[in-house]
């Protein structure tokens, strides 16, 4: 009751121009869907070595990437974020001070992606070898021995066939990605939750931004499933369904 | 195989700084009435006003970065910004790690609790109390080395907004500040309603410092003697009075 | 009998062969470990480990973040159980309100959700005289229980979720026989139905529960002192930046380590499925 009449009284402070916070939580809302893309896809690149590596890799390259994966799925994303984001940018620095070259200033955009798609890509590797496993070998055995060149056998055999199996997984991740975008609030990037964080403390309705952050992200996860459920019968549209054939 | 791709990938996103741009770090909390955020998105407050006087006066480009309090001084060490002028204290204790320029301000330290309790901004004073600070402040510390003994808990904040909330909502029963900032609360609407200056701390310039100034890494003197100077302008030609005189009553320079 | 749907999600690739473990490779590799351990205890700076303050609160800080994390794992499952049954079997109007809860839980930061109950909720209370006057009030102004609360809806929809395909899984058979013997249905659901099902989540329980453990820091940024909050107050007391992270990874990895090996145990321990 008294939630509903606090809400009702504040909701113009959502309203898209100033004195709302509207045009401001959108803003932060494209940061936040930016750097879940840029997470996503590099966390899509990491892992798709990770994944050939640990299967096809040679033995050290299967050891290494265990310890990767391993380390970066017992310790805590926000950690991980603080250890990367801090020891990363002096160490590019301290790295290009002793080359002679100039300082560079890595924006906490480019340091959000990297980080996010570091861990990303851990989960991703695991979730692209489940998928690589799961296309019949004698498919890739037979497209070798007809002489396929390596490249042109993943790009014709394993990755079309993959893609269904690795869909649900990789929707998972996503979903992953643009909730994981809120932990940046911590190291003050602003992104949709320290945006909303901000007006609320600023005036002091934390019921109506938190719930309109709350309504975004729910937006957002939303229609990433429909777009992933369609993408998902794409994928398999080649495939016998049980009961059809 | 992954080190090389990230590398490869930060370098794609990071622009080489620009010569002469400086990146002054300001906390990405709101600290009304020095900085804090409007509806868009812009920073607004007196200390925001002043980097930009300041900045204009020692002809430097200066781009106002909001860094999390928490990490700022990490960030200046490793380069994410150039100087931290963000209510920062110059104390014995940081400048260990960095430089800091002359003083732009000072206040004297408050004890504010909700209206009629019994709470004195001494030991016996806040015996039994829960007193709220923001971390990593001289508030904190002072709090950590006077009262410790005597009070209940002392909670740890990232921001003095967060303290001031819960203030208001019951959680603590004190919180001790700048009193400037906290002038500002208590004449808030919510301030209003629930609290009120205990009195100030019985002062320790060991821990609370030589008043507020720009923190920079250590070294980097050239940059250390055009931030001084622009305080200095700025003060010789009335503007630092200005701009206190859109904010505060009187001058809170401070002796 | 059907495939054994079990995925191997747990943190650990699983021993290799135990004459091959130590290969040339390993050595190495185990060799480069040592030498950066050594490294990092002689050229970081540990000296702050010394002082009996830090050492007092990380104590206190581990115990926080321990009991947090099974305290809300427990009351998480407990609510899963109802969720996923209500929406695998349960009537449209039982079901659609745990699907809605579920997405709504997933959908959302756990950040955010923490933020709306203290900062929301929270700052609810105090304006409503006769919560301020009850003897809940001592509690209600404390962090822990929205940190609690927080947590346990986050595992309740996420484990709902769980729980909803392990109740599906259990075979249709199997509850029809004990329907035809004429058992009740509270006990078709509490000898068979529930312990089936249980059995099945089990093997990715451990998974979760790391996945859980490593959202507890965020109960710090409510002022919970758990043992990220006591490393984040040593960083900034004593500005030493990368050193209590690092001890922080290997606490948290090793909290890790030991959660899967106790899931391993208990895995062990329940009789397998023969049919």
């Amino acid at each position: 009751m008294i939630a509903g009449a606090v809400l009702a009284s504040t909701l113009d402070l959502l309203a898209l121009s100033p004195p709302g916070w509207g045009a401001t939580l959108l803003t932060g809302l494209a940061k936040s869907v930016m750097i879940a893309l840029g997470a996503f896809g590099l966390g899509l690149l990491i892992g798709t070595l990770g994944a050939y590596g640990k299967l096809y890799g040679g033995p050290l390259a299967r050891d290494l990437l265990a310890i990767y994966t391993t380390i970066v799925r017992a310790v805590p994303e926000l950690i991980l974020i603080l250890i990367l984001y801090f020891a990363f940018t002096s160490s590019i620095n301290n790295l290009l001070l002793s080359w002679g070259f100039e300082r560079i200033q890595i924006s906490g955009f480019a340091a959000g992606i990297v980080v996010l798609g570091v861990v990303q890509g851990a989960y991703a590797t695991e979730v692209l070898r489940g998928a690589i496993l799961s296309v019949p070998s004698g498919q890739i055995e037979a497209a070798r021995a007809m002489g396929m060149p390596p490249l042109m056998l993943a790009w014709r055999v394993t990755l079309p066939q993959m893609l269904a199996a690795a869909i649900p997984g990789l929707a998972n991740l996503w979903l992953i990605a643009t909730k994981d975008t809120a932990l940046l609030a911590v190291v003050g990037f602003a992104e949709l939750t320290l945006v909303t964080r901000q007006a609320a403390s600023t005036t002091k309705a934390f019921f109506t931004f938190f719930m309109a952050a709350g309504a975004l992200y729910l937006i957002i996860s939303i229609l990433s499933t429909l777009l992933f459920a369609r993408l998902e019968a794409w994928a398999r549209r080649g495939q016998v369904r049980p009961g059809t054939s | 195989m992954t080190f090389r791709s990230l590398v490869a990938a930060t370098l794609l996103f990071a622009a080489p700084a620009a010569a002469q741009e400086v990146k002054i770090g300001i906390a990405a909390e709101a600290y009304p009435p020095f900085a804090s955020p409007d509806a868009s998105g812009n920073w607004v407050g007196w200390e925001v006003e002043l980097i930009n006087a300041v900045c204009a006066a020692a002809e430097m480009q200066c781009v106002i970065t909001p860094v999390a309090w928490d990490g700022i001084i990490p960030s200046l060490t490793s380069g994410q910004i150039d100087a931290i002028m963000a209510s920062m204290s110059i104390t014995e204790e940081r400048m260990q790690t960095i430089d800091f320029s002359d003083k732009y301000y000072n206040t004297p330290t408050v004890i504010v609790g909700a209206k009629g309790g019994d709470v004195a901004p001494t030991p016996e004073g806040l015996a039994g109390k829960i007193i709220g600070v923001q971390a990593s402040t001289i508030h904190a510390a002072y709090v950590e080395k006077y009262f410790a003994g005597t009070a209940a808990e002392i909670k740890i904040y990232q921001t003095q907004d967060e303290a001031n909330s819960d203030l208001a909502a019951g959680r603590i029963d004190a919180t001790q500040a700048d009193s400037i900032a906290m002038d500002a609360f208590l004449a808030s609407e919510t301030g209003m309603a629930c609290c009120e200056t205990k009195g100030a701390v019985a002062d320790d310039p060991v821990i609370l410092g030589l008043g507020v100034g720009a923190g920079i890494r250590k070294g980097e003197d050239e940059l250390r003697e055009k931030i001084n100077a622009g305080i200095a302008a700025i003060i010789a030609d009335g503007t630092y009075d200005k701009i206190t005189a859109g904010y505060f009553s009187s001058s809170i320079y401070g002796g | 009998m059907q495939a054994n749907p079990t995925p191997s999600q747990t943190v650990s690739a699983g021993p290799a062969p135990v004459q091959g473990f130590w290969a040339t490779r390993r050595i190495v590799l185990a060799l480069i470990a040592v030498a950066l351990v050594g490294w990092s205890v002689t050229s970081l700076n540990w000296s702050w480990l010394a002082n009996p303050k830090y050492q007092a609160l990380l104590l206190q800080g581990a115990w926080n973040t321990t009991w947090i994390l099974v305290v809300t794992m427990v009351l998480g499952m407990l609510l899963a159980i109802p969720l996923g049954l209500a929406q695998a079997a349960g009537p449209w109007w039982l079901a659609a309100p745990a699907r809605a809860f579920c997405g709504l839980i997933r959908g959302t930061p756990l950040l955010l959700q923490l933020w709306l109950l203290y900062y929301g909720l929270g700052s609810l209370f105090p304006s409503i005289p006769w919560i301020r006057e009850s003897d809940l009030w001592p509690i209600l102004r404390q962090a822990w229980p929205y940190a609690v609360l927080a947590l346990t809806l986050s595992v309740a929809g996420y484990e709902g979720e769980v729980m909803r395909g392990a109740f599906k899984g259990v075979p249709h058979g199997q509850l029809e026989a004990a329907r035809a013997m004429g058992m009740p249905r509270f006990t078709i659901f509490r000898r068979i139905w529930l312990p089936q099902a249980l059995q099945r989540v089990l093997p990715t329980l451990g998974g979760e529960t790391v996945l859980t453990l490593k959202a507890t820091p965020l109960v710090a940024t409510i002022t919970v002192v758990d043992i990220y909050a006591v490393s984040s107050r040593i960083r900034q007391d004593t500005f030493v930046v990368y050193e209590p992270l690092l001890l922080l990874a290997v606490v948290y990895m090793a909290i890790a380590g030991v959660i899967v090996l106790l899931f391993r145990w208990l895995e062990n321990r329940v009789p397998q499925r023969t049919a």
